[in-house]
Order: C-alpha cells, then sequence, then structure tokens
C-alpha cells in the first residue's frame, strides 16, 4: 500500500549536510498496523512525514498504491492526501473552533457537499467516543480528548491510511492505553492501514503486526513483531524488549551469582510458554535453577514470556541444560548486565 | 460654573463635533485601506520567510527593507516627503483626501508588520495538519493561518488605531482637521486653553475606547 524505496534525505544545516535518512527502503501491506521503533533522531519522524510527502525525499520513491508521489503535481498530491489521514503528537486542532468545527471545516475546504459533513461528523465523532463533546474547544478537553477529535477528524475524510506521528507520546499510560485500543479497533473494523512511528515499546507490542527499528537514519531490523522481538539482532532491539519486562538484576547480586554458575535469560513465545521445559532441566542434569526475575506479556496478542535465571553448577552442565532448552523451543541468551548475548 | 459649561458647548461643541468627526473619518478610511494593504504583504512576509511554506529571499527580502525605510520616517516628515506622491495619486495635498495617502502609507508598513507577528505565532503542527489533509494553500491561509491569529490581529489593530489616531492630529498641518487641528489652531496658537483640555480628554476617552473595545474582541475571538 505505501513502499518507502532506497529514501535518503539530507537537511542542509548551515552548510553542514546532516543525513536523517540512509536509503531506507520498507513496505506497508494493505489492512496491517506497521509500527517505526527508534529513539529519538532516529530518523524515524523524517520517514512517516514522507508517506504523503510534507517531507521530499532527497533521493528514492514513495509509492502509494503504486504511484509515485513525488513525481505527482501538487494538485494530484492533494487528492493523494486526502486518502491518508495523519495524527500528531501536538494534536494540531484548531484553537478557535469547536470540536463540530474541527471535524468540519477541512471537508468543507475539500469540497465534501454541506448535508454528507454533518452525517460524517457525527458517524465519527462517535467512533471514537465524543459524541457529547461536539460543541467544546479544544482548550477544555483533555490531551486523550484531544487526539480522538484528531483521529475523527482524519477518519472524517475516509482514508485508506493512518498516519500517526507520535500519537501517544504525548499521554498519559492509562490514556495511551484507550488511544491505542481506539488505533486497533480502527485497523479492524474500518480496515484502515496504519502506519505508526513511536519510541515506546509497549505501543508496538498491543497492536502493531509489523515493526521496523530504526537508528541514525537506517533501518537496522524488520519483519513482523514476534520474529523481531523474539530474536533481536541488534542491541537497540535488545534495548527496546528490555524496556518491557523490567527485570533487571541489581549488578551486586549479578556478580556474586556469576562465580557459582551462569545467568541465561530465557524466553518463551506463544505455545511454548506452557511447557515445562525449566522444570525438566532439574531432573535431567546436575544444576539447579533458581529463578531471579521473570515476566509474561502480550506480543500482539500472544504470550511473551521470559525468565532470567542463575543455573547453579558447573559450566558444562549449565551449557548441556541451555543446550536442552534450546532444543525444547526456548530462546536462550546469556544476560550480561540487560543485554543479551547468544549463549553457545 | 454651569453657565459657563453651557456657554462652552454654545460656542464650541458644534466645532469640537465636526473635528471629531473629521478625525472619525480619517482613522476609518486610513484604516481600512491599510488594513487592505498590511494584512496581505504581513500573509506575505510570513509565508516568504526563511523556511517557510513559499520561501522566497527577493520577495521577503525586498518587502522587510521598504517596510523598514517607510517605518524610519516619522510622520510629520513623511507627510512633506511625499507630497509629489499624494498629488500623484489624488491629484490634490491638502484637506482629509490629501492626508489618507500618507496616513495609508504611515500605516499599511506597521500593520504588515503587526500582522506578520500575529501570523508568526500560529502554531506550525496546525498548518502541516492541514497540507496533510490536502487543502489548498490559499484555503490555508484564510481558514487556518488568519482564523488562528484573529485574537492577536485584534489586538495589533488596535495598537495600528491608535497610532493613527496620534497621526491625524498632524493632519491639521496640511487643512484636514480633525480634534489634533483644533487643539493646535485654537489651544496652541490663539492660547484658548479651555479647548486644548477638551480635545485632549476627548482623544483619552476615544484611546480608551478603542483599547477596551479591542482587548474585549480579542479576548472573545480568543478560545483557549
Amino acid at each position: 500500500m505505501i513502499e518507502f524505496k532506497n529514501i535518503t534525505k539530507v537537511f542542509k544545516d548551515n552548510k553542514r549536510d546532516v543525513k536523517a535518512l540512509n536509503d531506507v527502503s520498507l513496505k506497508v501491506e494493505e489492512g496491517s498496523i506497521y509500527g517505526v521503533i527508534g529513539y529519538s533522531g532516529a530518523g524515524k519522524s523524517t520517514l512517516v512525514r514522507m508517506a504523503n510527502l510534507l517531507e521530499k525525499p532527497t533521493t528514492g520513491q514513495v509509492l502509494f498504491e503504486g504511484k509515485d508521489l513525488t513525481k505527482l503535481s501538487s494538485g494530484k498530491l492533494n487528492e493523494v492526501r486526502r486518502q491518508m489521514g495523519m495524527i500528531f503528537q501536538s494534536f494540531n486542532l484548531l484553537k478557535t473552533g469547536t470540536v463540530y468545527e474541527n471535524i468540519a471545516l477541512p471537508l468543507k475546504l475539500t469540497g465534501v457537499p454541506s448535508k454528507e459533513i454533518k452525517q460524517r461528523v457525527h458517524k465519527y465523532i462517535e467512533i471514537v467516543g465524543l459524541q457529547d463533546k461536539l460543541k467544546a474547544y479544544p482548550a477544555q478537553l483533555s490531551g486523550g480528548q484531544k487526539q480522538r477529535v484528531a483521529i475523527a477528524r482524519a477518519l472524517a475524510h475516509e482514508p485508506k491510511v493512518l498516519l500517526c506521528d507520535e500519537a501517544t507520546s504525548a499521554l498519559d499510560p492509562d490514556t495511551t492505553e484507550s488511544i491505542l485500543k481506539l488505533l486497533s479497533k480502527i485497523n479492524k473494523e474500518l480496515g484502515i492501514t496504519i502506519l505508526l512511528i513511536t519510541h515506546e515499546m509497549n505501543v508496538v507490542q498491543k497492536i502493531c503486526h509489523e515493526v521496523a527499528v530504526m537508528e541514525m537514519g537506517e533501518v537496522i531490523e524488520q519483519g513482523s513483531v514476534i520474529d523481531v522481538f523474539s530474536k533481536p539482532q541488534t542491541q537497540t532491539a535488545q534495548r527496546f524488549i528490555q524496556s518491557l519486562f523490567n527485570d533487571a538484576i541489581p549488578g551486586d547480586l549479578l556478580k556474586k551469582l556469576k562465580g557459582t554458575g551462569k545467568i541465561a535469560s530465557l524466553s518463551f513465545i506463544g505455545e511454548s510458554a506452557g511447557d515445562p521445559a525449566l522444570a525438566m532441566v532439574t531432573k535431567k542434569f546436575d544444576v539447579f535453577p533458581s529463578i531471579l526475575g521473570g515476566n509474561i506479556t502480550d506480543l500482539k496478542e500472544r504470550p511473551f514470556g521470559r525468565l532470567i535465571v542463575h543455573l547453579d553448577g558447573s559450566d558444562e552442565e549449565a551449557q548441556k541444560a541451555i543446550d536442552f532448552l534450546k532444543d525444547s523451543g526456548v530462546i536462550v541468551e546469556n544476560y550480561e548486565k540487560g543485554n543479551l548475548t547468544d549463549a553457545n | 460654573m454651569l453657565t459657563s459649561v453651557s456657554e462652552f458647548i454654545d460656542n464650541w461643541g458644534a466645532e469640537i463635533w465636526v473635528s471629531f468627526l473629521d478625525t472619525l473619518i480619517m482613522v476609518g478610511i486610513s484604516l481600512t485601506i491599510s488594513v487592505i494593504i498590511g494584512l496581505p504583504l504581513g500573509v506575505l512576509l510570513t509565508l516568504t520567510g526563511p523556511g517557510k511554506a513559499l520561501e522566497n529571499r527577493v520577495i521577503y527580502q525586498a518587502l522587510n527593507a521598504i517596510i523598514n525605510i517607510l517605518r524610519s520616517i516619522p510622520f510629520i516628515i513623511l507627510l512633506f516627503f511625499i507630497l509629489p506622491f499624494t498629488k500623484f495619486v489624488v491629484g490634490t495635498t491638502i484637506g482629509v483626501k490629501g492626508v489618507i495617502v500618507p496616513l495609508v502609507v504611515f500605516t499599511a508598513p506597521y500593520i504588515a508588520r503587526l500582522m506578520e507577528s500575529s501570523l508568526l505565532e500560529v502554531n506550525r503542527g496546525i498548518i502541516e495538519a492541514y497540507e496533510a489533509m490536502g487543502i489548498k494553500t490559499r484555503h490555508i491561509i484564510w481558514h487556518v493561518l488568519i482564523r488562528e491569529a484573529r485574537p492577536s490581529i485584534v489586538l495589533g489593530l488596535t495598537i495600528a488605531t491608535i497610532g493613527l489616531i496620534g497621526a491625524t492630529a498632524m493632519a491639521g498641518l496640511v487643512g484636514a482637521g480633525g480634534l489634533g487641528d483644533l487643539a493646535y489652531r485654537y489651544g496652541h496658537l490663539r492660547y484658548q486653553a479651555d479647548i486644548m483640555y477638551v480635545t485632549v480628554i476627548i482623544l483619552i476617552i476615544l484611546v480608551q475606547a478603542v483599547q477596551t473595545i479591542g482587548n474585549r474582541v480579542s479576548a472573545k475571538l480568543k478560545k483557549d
């Protein structure tokens, strides 16, 4: 549906060239929720703003339904933009307009007949659940309510795609949760494809099907959420996973335990999360596993669990235990100060 | 006391009323023309500035220079300095007609600057949101940029109006009348202090009224 092909973006800043994006390619399939995650400065905001050409690529192509947007006239580009809704971190509503006006004005300016405007405003304000706020001004609304109005404003154009530029970053955790549920519902019930960027792992974890991890203007990992986050290849992806679990072991304790055996991180995904693999280890090998920390969470509606385990015993036996766990479908990694390395 | 007040009104009431109306007419006409010229210039300044939607160095720098030059000249000098231009535009250099041209030349660049600063206050994000919705630039200018800047534009126009009221006081020099002229001719040249006091009081009330109305309208337009 949306495809970025070898996108490079260079900003000129005081005669110095700053490369915001470097040869980025990714493809958002119709009907999916695609998340781009990265720390600030990774270039993800530039990327999402390129989907509707708010930002023009220095080189490369942006395709929407097969059309290259960089080749369109401004009139044609405006037509395409109307099929792509966009919401922002700072909501960007008219301060001087009521909720009704905020949704109705853009429709009027794009030539929607006035009778239909009224119907659409009522239809979409109901979807976001703010029917009773039509006469309120943005200043009278909470952050979450403002974002709901912005979502209704975007949906009222009946777009095929919704672009979300850090849409939940200014919201508290509970409000974030409710906005994410709304986005998920929009994707399922209205069939709208969503491309979102975020620096919050829980956003990706809760609603995305596909994910790309960005760093320094490049996509360093991409694929299905389960694949990328069950076997993170880069440290950045690992750090995002770590943020889900919050199970860092204090350094002193770690040092002490290292003397008496290996410390491993065991991840279970989906079906394997139910098997008693760890219990088998004690029976089969001469090691005593003790659990230092553990957690289970959802990765796109599949259980994703992780245990930090101290395997008390000789290196040899511990390694056998690790091999056994790997064979039973558990992902095993060495645990070092919160960073994971391949356990061999 | 009472008789002297009624005597004063009998003697001067008509003249003060006419001068008051002259001031209002001069302010009204020049303000209208100045807004018609100044608002688009302010929009142009905002849009052609560095890093803006229609960035254009030549237009921006030229406008900037012209506005700065016109704003450097005090009104009393401008009034005489542009006499040939005034004559060319309206065919006369005296009376209300003759003073409207310098008043506009004085006020329009000022309004352009005030508009520019009001428009620059509008959050860039909201303009971007409308661009993302595929809305034409001219619609964005009117329905987003100017609409959102309205409370600030009204306050700017209030400042401009009060400046204009001050400038009209000098209009008497080209025989255009008005309250300033009245105070100058009778109050200063003929030492009739009571005329001077009364016109000053009327001007104070006028300025207070303009400021109060401006503040009220701006507050009403502002929704946050």
